[in-house]
């Protein structure tokens, strides 16, 4: 038999040495973010239904400008509140917003490096290109030994999934930005720091936007694909529902993951577009 | 002392310019290395000193690499090897320090698609280098303010870039470079992104307040009008290498090689343009009779000018005085003008090409008469006026 290039199992050591010499940091950082999160779930849970589905409404209607979206976010979540969702929603978006809070705080400032320094751009972009590429299951496998089954694993996973767009529209907005305008900052000698606050940053913004508007929606889908280890909330309304059966469970889990994700998308979208 | 001096400045465009810098210093041409070494040559061998006060127009088609040289003087671009001085200090040798301090208190930089901030106001914008230099926010706006009103954008402070047409955003461009009050101002095509009449707005403009301010400045060009008008003497370049520098008039009559000669030939209007539409009507003669020189000297000095043609009586051209003699007469108390008129004096007809003007009029001490077949003065020409002429052909068009 041909020889077989050990591919998996050097994975696999690599990933056990990891979990043996940092499995303390991460139970622990599981342990914080899962007790966070649950009281941030109960905060939102304590609040009665209709009180939230009207605030959400006036929230949505004021941050897009359109009145639309907000009747769009009153009789959305009035139905998800009909079929009996609530709690799993609420769950859903906690996880999805704090997934992204931690993409966004790692891949914008990764992003702003790589445009900085080429090395860094010519490294990240590959790895880049594979993160992206991967099955998203992939991700739930290491989430797994790191965190154990659960939210944080969840989050890892998500965070893994959804972070490219925000590192790569974060460097390609710096990117972007005309030569002669960099020309223009370097023969006024402009330093670095001044050049990326003054300049850079601000003309990367709706770039950058777009970026996070990205993390936000692939976020959500993993964390419906992350109920398979855990995660509860829509997605695993969605995942019982596929072991036993229940197809009309399984659509209405469905439906109320499209509600939020179209509510997401359009708020994100105008605040990125606001000048 | 020269202001910015450039002494055999090289710029070759790539990793490892070593070998390429052999071959172009063994006489390869730019295309020859290009095939060899794949290196692009952007300036080769570049020597020459710019006067303090002196407008130098650093002209050449797109890819003759004077927008590199340009860069290089503030090293925006860093040159493979060679000199920059300014004031004496050696730019290419500095740390970034030194560095960035020469760029914010000598060098303004105006841009060919002007590079304002969209995101900023107008006053914004033109405070943008104080701001860089850390100048107090109070003193930032004054300064800002003064250079604003300076390019006549007074009232626009508030504005975005982008509400403000082409040449009023060049305005802000050039306001900013202003506002550091720098001694030297680098401009980049600044004028090349502008429509004809804009453009023509412009110059006019910089050179009335080149007349105030007596700065440095390096224009970058691809046009020969723009550069007659502008430049006190005009860098010509082609593929990297200088060709020729000299006054405005000397690249006109005495091109260096067939490039220059090709540029200038552009300039068809030399040929067709004639004396009379150059020349200008003047009322300031002295009549041989009726004037003495103590009228002639009036008419000078309000006509500013230090020589004076004189007609006959029947209003035929006698000659020319000067002022010097005409003061000398005075004291003498001598009264008739023919004793110290100069009657050898070059004419030319009307009909006369530009072309040919030139000749004539170069080296000529005092202005060229233009006369009829019989004699009678139409109009003088002085050499301002036959540059100023072919530079104004594009408002024209």
């Amino acid at each position: 038999m041909v020889y077989r290039i050990p591919i998996g199992g050097a994975i696999e050591t690599a990933i056990d040495f990891l979990v043996e010499h940092l499995s303390f940091i991460t139970q622990a950082m599981s342990d914080i973010v899962e007790t966070g999160l649950d009281y941030i779930v109960d905060g939102m849970l304590l609040v009665p239904e209709p009180l939230f589905i009207l605030a959400v409404a006036l929230l949505t209607w004021k941050l897009s400008g359109k009145r639309g979206i907000g009747v769009f976010a009153l009789l959305g979540l009035s139905l998800i509140w009909n079929m009996g969702l609530w709690e799993a929603t609420i769950s859903t978006i906690a996880l999805v917003l704090l997934a992204t809070l931690f993409a966004i705080m790692l891949g914008v400032p990764i992003g702003i490096l790589a445009a900085i320094n080429k090395t860094l751009y010519r490294i990240v972009m590959p790895v880049l290109d594979v993160m992206q590429t991967m099955p998203a299951f992939v991700y739930l496998i290491p989430a797994i030994p790191f965190f154990g089954l659960g939210k944080m694993a969840a989050i890892f996973s998500t965070v893994v999934f959804s972070m490219p767009p925000a590192i790569r529209l974060t460097c390609l907005g710096i990117r972007q930005v005309p030569t002669e305008l960099v020309e223009c900052a370097e023969a006024f000698g402009s330093g670095r720091w001044q050049r990326l606050v003054q300049l850079e940053l601000p003309l990367a913004r709706s770039t950058i936007m777009a970026g996070v508007n990205q993390t936000v929606m692939l976020a959500l889908s993993m964390v419906v694909i992350a109920a398979m280890i855990g995660a509860k909330g829509l997605g695993g309304e969605v995942w019982k529902a596929i072991q036993r059966l229940q197809m009309g469970r399984g659509f209405e889990a469905g439906i109320g993951i499209v509600i939020v994700a179209i509510l997401l998308d359009r708020v994100l979208q105008r605040v990125g577009k606001k000048d | 002392m020269s202001k910015i001096s450039i002494r055999n400045l090289y710029k070759i465009f790539g990793p490892t310019p070593d070998q390429a810098m052999k071959l172009l210093q063994e006489g390869a041409s730019k295309d020859d290395i290009m095939a060899k070494t794949k290196h692009g040559v952007g300036v080769d061998n570049a020597t020459f000193d710019v006067h303090e006060g002196e407008i130098v127009v650093v002209m050449g088609l797109s890819g003759s690499g004077k927008s590199t040289l340009i860069r290089c003087l503030n090293r925006l671009i860093e040159p493979t090897s060679g000199s920059v001085s300014i004031d004496g200090e050696n730019v290419t040798v500095m740390n970034p320090d030194q560095l960035r301090d020469v760029r914010q208190s000598k060098l303004g930089m105006v841009f060919q698609n002007f590079a304002l901030f969209p995101h900023w106001t107008v006053l914004k914008n033109a405070s943008y280098g104080l701001g860089i230099k850390g100048t107090d926010p109070a003193e930032q706006e004054k300064r800002a303010m003064e250079a604003l009103e300076l390019v006549g954008l007074k009232g626009w402070e508030n504005s975005l870039p982008g509400q403000l047409s082409g040449g009023m955003q060049q305005r802000v461009g050039l306001a900013r470079a202003l506002a550091l009050d720098p001694d030297i101002l680098l401009m980049d095509e600044a004028f090349s992104a502008l429509d004809p009449l804009i453009r023509r707005d412009m110059q006019d403009e910089l050179l009335n307040l080149q007349e105030k301010m007596h700065k440095t400045i390096v224009f970058i060009s691809h046009d020969l009008d723009e550069a007659l008008k502008l430049g006190d003497r005009i860098v010509l370049m082609k593929d990297g290498k200088i060709v020729q520098i000299g006054t405005p008039e000397e690249i006109l009559t005495e091109p260096a090689d067939d490039y220059v000669e090709r540029f200038v030939e552009e300039v068809d209007v030399s040929k067709v343009l004639t004396a009379d539409s150059i020349m200008k009507k003047t009322e300031a003669v002295a009549h041989l009779g009726a004037d003495g020189p103590r009228a002639a000297l009036r008419k000078m000095r309000t006509n500013n000018i230090s020589s004076l043609f004189v007609l006959n009586k029947g209003r035929t051209l006698a000659g020319i005085i000067t002022a010097d003699d005409a003061a000398e007469m005075v004291k003498r108390g001598e009264k008739d003008l023919s004793q110290i008129i100069c009657t050898d004096i070059k004419t030319v007809l009307p009909d006369t090409p530009a072309q040919d003007l030139f000749g004539i009029i170069h080296n000529l001490g005092y202005p060229l008469a233009v006369v009829d077949e019989t004699n009678h003065l139409k109009g003088v020409i002085v050499r301002g006026t036959l540059i100023a002429a072919l530079a104004d052909r594009g408002g024209n068009e």
